[in-house]
């Protein structure tokens, strides 16, 4: 048990890093008046998702053994410091061998990341206080119950059978259509297509591409909730498919007539964290290479569509974690091994038939379907009431002026300031 | 009196410094700028997606000299920037009604 604890509190941790991480990760690619708008959502992320969490919104996804929701019973997280505490839907085979507190803590820090991801759909043009009322109520109507059905092993779909071992459909899928169903409603930046928005800082998005790819050992192997040998499968494999995909990225960006980019070598990395993040505790071997490469050549591709559609998916979003999550979602039906995890299944290149294929198939469209939609409605209500997007001068000036009355980057003393208050 | 202005490549900066220096020039202002001439600007890849960057970043320096100067400061100027590739900048010389030291309020010639 100490040892299980001692690697899921580790994890924990490595898996908030991911949220800075992710924040310059997207912050490189803004324009350098949007930094700060931008590192602010993500980091806003951990105040306001840890309150609520701790509040209520842990209990509603993991409490109760219902099939769609979560119930109150660890609200303010009371009894959960009882050593004696077990989380009523994870039994027999299922019970944890940590304590309750720690899950809890990991969870959070799950819940932290996913609606920070869809930051960077809606960057540069998003009222900081449409952000904190779409962040909390995205959280307590898409979150909650998405995690509850495909994590909880009363959800409808982890009972029916559909894998997802650290949250292709609960964490990417969830975030990249909510990303679409928000940009839907909140409309172009200023100027795009035609205008060039080129990334004011690279370096920081490989800096942020590091964290995440470190942090990601706690995300997938933490997610075997033990310290043990599926660990160690799942930590390998995502190393692997980061490996193989920022590859398969960098492959087709030169074939396409480009060069080898920095930010193709960054975002590949990413795609293949994404694809492998469902599969990490049910494949092994070279499965997670092939994952990955394929995962990063899709991605590339797919980043295309927005200019296609017309839809201004800024950072890429829909195209790296929507399409990454539903490849690495679909990849588990075909590369999964029982003989990887015995609570697993085989999937179709392993013996199995089209069976876990099929459920997989339910759990995206389910996940599609639910935060697509509810998405969608958050965002044109938080539209018709307190309105969603900026006016074009607060727009033009940047979010870092218009949002938070601060610069990122003060250069040179002419114009140095006074105090007027 | 006559101001030098010089667009060149920012490499060749200190080049032209040395170079005016050998001749006695007693000062010069220097600003990064950006512009286009014959050279065009550059194409950028980001995620597959092609950006014209149409705008240069060239150096441009200035030097105020009196008439009988002007010839050999901007020959000077001219030979240490070129680089025979397109890009290498312009130099022009315009008239100066008057110039004063500030510290000393010295006039014309003298505050050169």
């Amino acid at each position: 048990m100490e040892g299980n604890t001692a690697w899921v509190l580790a994890s924990a941790a490595l898996v908030l890093f991911m949220t800075p991480g992710l924040a310059f990760f997207y912050g490189g690619m803004v324009r350098s008046k949007n930094v700060l708008g931008m590192l602010m959502q993500n980091f806003f992320s951990m105040g306001l998702v840890s309150v609520l969490w701790a509040l209520f919104v842990f209990s509603l996804a993991f409490g109760g053994e219902g099939r769609f929701i979560g119930d109150f019973g660890f609200v303010g997280l009371k009894t959960l410091g009882n050593i004696k505490t077990v989380i009523p839907s994870y039994k027999g085979d299922y019970a944890l061998v940590v304590p309750a507190l720690a899950f809890c803590a990991f969870q959070l820090m799950f819940a932290i990341i996913t609606p920070a991801l869809i930051t960077g759909a809606i960057a540069d043009r998003m009222k900081f206080r449409a952000w904190v009322v779409f962040l909390g109520a995205w959280l307590m109507v898409v979150y909650a119950p998405v995690a509850h059905w495909v994590f909880a092993p009363a959800g409808w779909l982890f009972k029916m059978g559909a894998l997802d071992f650290a949250g292709g459909t609960v964490v990417h899928i969830n975030a990249g259509i909510a990303a679409l169903a928000v940009i839907l409603v909140l409309g172009k930046r200023r100027g795009w297509p035609h205008e060039t928005m080129p990334p004011h800082a690279l370096p920081l998005t490989l800096l942020g591409t590091g964290m995440l790819w470190f942090g990601w050992f706690g995300f997938n192997a933490g997610s075997a909730l033990a310290a043990n040998g599926l660990a160690a499968q799942a930590f390998l494999n995502t190393n692997n498919a980061a490996a193989a995909a920022m590859l398969g990225w960098l492959v087709v960006e030169r074939l396409k007539g480009g060069h080898a980019t920095t930010l193709g070598a960054a975002s590949g990395a990413v795609a293949g964290l994404v694809a492998i993040t469902p599969c990490a505790g049910y494949v092994g071997g070279i499965s997670p290479i092939i994952i990955g490469f394929v995962a990063g050549g899709v991605c590339f591709l797919a980043i295309q569509l927005k200019f296609r559609f017309g839809y201004d998916d800024a950072l890429d979003v829909i195209g790296v974690h929507l399409v990454g999550g539903i490849v690495g979602s679909l990849m588990v039906g075909l590369f999964a091994e029982e003989a990887v995890n015995p609570l697993g299944a085989d999937g179709l290149f392993f013996g199995g038939g089209v069976e876990l294929l099929g459920y997989q198939a339910v759990a995206v469209l389910a996940t599609i379907v639910w935060s697509g939609v509810i998405s969608f409605v958050l965002a044109k209500v938080i539209s018709a009431t307190i309105g969603l997007r900026c006016d074009d001068d607060e727009e033009n000036a940047g979010l870092d002026l218009s949002q938070h009355a601060e610069t990122a980057y003060s250069f040179g003393e002419l114009g140095s300031m006074g105090r007027t208050g | 009196m006559k101001l030098i202005t010089a667009i060149i490549k920012p490499f060749k900066l200190d080049e032209a410094k040395e170079a005016l220096r050998g001749l006695g020039v007693a000062g010069m202002t220097v600003s990064e700028v950006q512009g286009f001439g014959r050279q065009r600007g550059h194409t950028e890849v980001y995620r597959g997606t092609e950006y014209t960057v149409d705008f240069v970043p060239k150096v441009r320096v200035e030097v105020l000299v009196d008439d009988g100067e002007v010839d050999r400061v901007a020959g000077a100027i001219v030979s240490a920037a070129r680089t025979d590739k397109i890009g290498d900048g312009k130099v022009w010389v315009t008239p100066v009604e008057q110039i004063i030291r500030i510290r000393t309020g010295e006039m014309g010639p003298d505050a050169i």
